[in-house]
């Protein structure tokens, strides 16, 4: 190697730079390289970032969604929001990992009478049974009437609960598909 | 003044404002059993017993009484202080902790002389108004008082009322009943004096710390009073702030998934008082203030349902509506389903089997259904634990669908401070996962579909629903922004969305889904969708996202001026009258008809929205008017009063009365309660809590590795003398035990959890979080195992806050 080249190295050797610098913590000039210059976070490469907010507490962190070839590649805090101010708490930082984690299941499980397993069966088919069940439970306890009079046009057989992650626009199709139903067991976490 | 709450660790990022305050001088107060990190950047921490808060935050009552540290302009103009009550009130003073119209035998109060002099009974527009099985008005009687003492001299107005009521609540009473030391106590009445008046306003943030007893309502009752003496509601830095839990739980609320109400806090029909559309308006509609437009918003609602098919001739399909008859809340119907009375259960989003209370009795009702329905990311403890251990015995079928993400569906949170916030769908949802719309819009069809061709009356209201929303996407996903079109509303002639809930009227001309949502979508924009940067509009921030009703970020705010319409301070400067202009003005909108003036008196007979007067914030109320006393409304009492809870250690120390005479209780052998206060059973309190690193019942955070690792196990928190007491070890294991089960955890010993001294002697208290299940990336027992079924009766909330246990070294028995 040619004594120019050998002193060329030597020149971009983090030590050597620290000395000449003289920036003995090497936190500035010595802590860089052609790569780290050439290293850019994966937030500047999205397609697009969505807006969104935190599904964990109700305070109502603002989020930005970033999305690279139709896959979230990650979940920051939002600096324009006047909640948040760009803040996430520890579980808001991870909603990444909530909707991008291994642990979500993407099949619908059936569970038959005296079952000890799942099964997969398609969601088609799953969503036919449910509302044939919906129907059979009803016809089996409608009532019309409470026997001292009063008109009751309802079903105690069906009942639901609900989770506060929900949107209100789900909660008002569940609400109003439910009640049109004649169901009334009608329950949220909100009543715990 | 932060007290039901951990708002450091469990609002993080909403407690960035507390600390924001902090640095600008306002003084921090934290009332809470435990030590936390709340209690850590407070000016003051006051721990106290578990399930004593009433007594606390009375004693704060009667403090700004006797030392008349009361906002004397503020009680006068804006609160009932100066009402005549009945003459046939009865006081606890008089009653042994019981107030007039205790019956016994039914377990229910009369409340009919809790009305003000000269104004009828009325039925409590609660909860379980139908659960006492008196059919008559609710809202319809509300009207103002017909007599008052603006003196507040006259015994029987609600100022010496409350006086006479709180007169027990002394410093000394406060310190044998909370364990809070006298000069503590002090301190603490004090900082709110001297932070409250017209420079300066005090707030409280509460949880589900003061929601989950059998006194709950109450709770937040004390502190409305207090608030309302020092003249800190409606003002900008006052109030009483829910913190509440869930990205939407406010939502779920006010669009209810709830047995009671209809959405908008629409009651629903009732089977007793039964008498058609006509006497439903009737029953609801109030003579005087904002209830008055009941009507519009009914009609409004049953058209956005019924569309074309409801009609003023058929009574725009109301008898389609099924009926209430009692309480069918969340404990009442497990209870039906163990008893084997439902036959099918949707649970979306939600873990009862963990996040609910008592486990076992869950899991017991889960296998008496033939099918339930679970929605979430992965298999929860409750689509599973009960069939798991013995499957040849459980016949019922679980359908598991994995739900969508909020990144994979447009829609609406809203959030603690009732801000509706638009979240956009960034991606596709993975497989078969979907939305809880598109599961709900693609059942009504096919439900639709089975029952086409029935020509039966209890098919009507499902033949004629509303239900053709346009869908988007491969995947048929509903168009969410077309439901909250509906919810907003429209004109039915044209379909144009209407500016807001003024403009809906109750013949049939309109339809909206929920009227306080009206003008969300105003114009067709989508209100929650707007994100004008917090540096480029002022602190109030009005182009954020779009706050219930009509975009007010500050409820009563009429309040924050003074009787002339004058700001009470220039300090506290929030909404003012604008005398040139005629109207009402400042950096939010009015909550008050926007043109009258401070002056208007209404004439006599006024009916409406017109009765109430220029200087009466209070627009949702029949007499305009803060209440310190009320005269309806609440099932067990019309003042808060100590009790204590359905578990505890002591006697009550400030009644003979010992527990909530109205609460709820389920009787039933598999829900047992440890009843005597002397019982040497479970001689401790306990209290359940949650963590900074998980989620409620932990569906959204036991499965993900960087939340699952910072929190890896079930602990319980004891104090030293406790540990040393029973032999606890520090890192080993305890088990913990009420009347209902036992369960095991790790043993935490910490002076974070003071034993609390009683005149009576020392009572220890046990933490613990209730994240855990059986299943997850960590697991282990969960706390709501251990509590049971037992409630506040205005609200059905469970006891979860403060109940008797024991705990011992060592892990518990496996057949437990």
């Amino acid at each position: 190697m040619a004594p120019s080249k050998i002193l060329d190295a030597l020149s971009r050797w983090p030590v050597a730079r620290q000395l000449r610098d003289g920036d003995w913590t090497a936190l500035a000039g010595p802590a860089r390289s052609p790569r780290t210059e050439a290293l850019a976070p994966r937030t500047e490469r999205a397609d697009r970032v969505v807006r969104s907010v935190c599904p964990y507490c109700a305070v109502g962190c603002g989020q930005l969604v970033y999305v690279q070839d139709e896959r979230i590649t990650d979940i920051e805090g939002d600096p324009d929001s006047p909640i948040s101010r760009g803040c996430l708490c520890p579980k808001g930082a991870a909603t990444f990992q909530l909707v991008t984690g291994s642990h979500r299941v993407k099949t619908v499980l059936y569970r038959g009478p005296y079952g000890t397993s799942w099964e997969t069966i398609p969601l088609e088919r799953a969503m036919d049974m449910v509302a044939e069940r919906v129907k059979a439970a009803r016809e089996a306890t409608w009532e019309e009437r409470r026997a001292d009079g009063p008109p009751l046009h309802r079903t105690m057989g069906l009942a639901h609960l609900g989770g506060a992650t929900l949107d209100d626009e789900e909660n008002y199709l569940i609400k109003k598909l439910f009640t049109a139903l004649g169901v009334v067991q009608i329950e949220n976490q909100a009543r715990i | 003044m932060i007290q039901g709450s951990n708002m450091a660790e469990c609002h993080p990022v909403g407690f960035r404002w507390v600390m924001e305050a902090k640095a600008r001088g306002a003084k921090v107060v934290h009332v809470d059993p435990r030590f936390t990190r709340t209690s850590a950047v407070a000016d003051l921490h006051v721990p106290l017993r578990a399930g004593s808060d009433i007594a606390f935050l009375g004693g704060l009552v009667r403090y700004i009484l006797e030392e008349d540290r009361w906002f004397r302009d503020y009680v006068v103009h804006y609160t009932n202080a100066a009402a005549l009550v009945s003459e046939d009130f009865r006081d606890t003073e008089e009653l042994d902790g019981l107030f007039s119209g205790w019956d016994a035998e039914s377990g229910h109060y009369d409340p009919s002389s809790w009305a003000y002099e000269g104004a009828p009974a009325s039925v409590p527009t609660a909860h379980r108004e139908t659960a006492t099985g008196q059919p008559g008005p609710e809202r319809s009687k509300h009207r103002k008082p017909s007599r008052t003492d603006p003196t507040l001299q006259h015994p029987r107005c609600v100022f010496q009322v409350l006086r006479r009521h709180f007169a027990r609540y002394t410093p000394e009473m406060v310190e044998e009943v909370c364990g809070v030391p006298r000069a503590l106590f002090l301190r603490v009445a004090e900082t709110i004096c001297a932070n409250s008046g017209r420079e300066r306003t005090t707030a409280f943030c509460y949880a589900v710390g003061w929601t989950q007893h059998t006194i709950g309502v109450q709770y937040i009752r004390t502190a409305a009073i207090l608030q309302l003496l020092l003249g800190n509601v409606g003002r900008p830095g006052g109030g009483i702030l829910a913190l509440r839990g869930h990205a939407s739980i406010q939502g779920s609320t006010d669009i209810p998934t709830l047995y009671n109400l209809l959405p908008g806090y629409l009651p629903m029909r009732k089977a007793q008082a039964d008498g058609g559309l006509a006497a439903y308006l009737e029953r609801n509609t109030a003579e005087t203030g904002w209830w008055h437009e009941f009507p519009k918003y009914a009609v409004s609602l049953l058209k956005a349902w019924f569309g074309a098919a409801a009609t003023a001739v058929n009574d725009y399909l109301f008898d389609a509506l099924p009926a209430i008859d009692g309480d069918h809340s969340h404990m009442a119907m497990v209870a039906a389903m163990a008893d084997g009375k439902v036959k099918g259960y949707f649970l979306m989003g939600e873990n009862p089997t963990v996040g609910s209370m008592h486990g076992g009795l869950q899991r017991a009702a889960l296998r008496k259904l033939d099918w339930v329905v679970v929605r979430d990311f992965a298999v929860t403890e409750s689509a599973e634990d009960f069939w798991r251990e013995a499957p040849e015995e459980v016949e019922t079928e679980v359908f598991f669908f994995p739900c969508a993400a909020h990144t994979e569906k447009d829609g609406t949170f809203t959030n603690t401070q009732r801000l509706l916030q638009w979240h956009h769908k960034a991606v596709e949802p993975p497989g078969d996962c979907r939305s809880e719309l598109h599961f709900m819009l693609h059942l009504g069809r096919r439900l639709k579909a089975l029952y086409a061709g029935s020509t039966d009356a209890k098919d009507r209201a499902l033949q004629a629903l509303t239900w053709d929303y346009p869908t988007v996407g491969p995947y048929e996903e509903p168009d969410a922004a077309a439901v909250l079109a509906e919810i907003n509303g429209y004109r039915v002639a044209d379909g144009a969305p209407v500016a807001g809930f003024g403009e809906l009227a109750a013949d049939g001309s309109t339809a909206c889904g929920c009227w306080i949502y009206s003008g969300c979508c105003a114009g067709g924009e989508n209100g929650p969708a707007r994100r004008r940067p917090a540096g480029e509009q002022s602190w109030v921030a009005p182009d954020w996202g779009w706050a219930w009703p009509a975009n007010r970020r500050l409820l009563y705010n009429r309040a924050s001026a003074d009787p002339e319409g004058r700001p009470w301070s220039e300090r506290k400067r929030y909404v003012w009258w604008d005398e040139a202009a005629g109207r009402w003005t400042g950096h939010d909108a009015p909550d008050f008809p926007v043109d009258r003036a401070p002056s208007y008196r209404p004439p006599r007979g006024a009916r409406g929205v017109a009765a109430i007067g220029g200087a009466d914030p209070f627009v949702m109320q029949s007499d305009g008017r803060g209440w310190l006393f009320a005269p309806n409304g609440l099932l067990d009492g019309p003042l808060p009063t100590h009790y204590e809870p359905q578990e505890s250690p002591i006697e009550n120390p400030l009644y003979p009365q010992q527990r909530n005479p109205a609460r709820l209780e389920w009787r039933r052998r598999d829900n047992p309660y440890h009843r005597a206060a002397g019982d040497p059973r479970y001689p401790y309190v306990l209290t359940t809590y949650r963590l900074t690193e998980h989620h409620t019942a932990g569906a959204m955070s036991r499965w993900l590795s960087w939340l699952a690792e910072l929190q890896p196990e079930l602990f319980c928190e004891v104090s030293p003398e406790l540990a040393a007491e029973k032999g606890l070890a520090h890192g080993g294991w305890a088990t913990i035990s009420t009347a209902r089960t036992a369960i095991e955890a790790r043993v935490l010993v910490t002076r974070r959890l003071p034993a609390i001294r009683l005149k009576g002697g020392v009572v220890h208290q046990i933490g613990l979080p209730y994240h855990w299940g059986s299943k997850g990336r960590v697991r282990g027992d969960a706390a709501n195992e251990l509590i049971g079924f037992v409630a506040d009766p205005n609200v059905s909330i469970q006891e979860s806050k403060a109940l008797t246990a024991d705990i011992a070294p060592g892990r518990r028995s496996r057949s437990a």
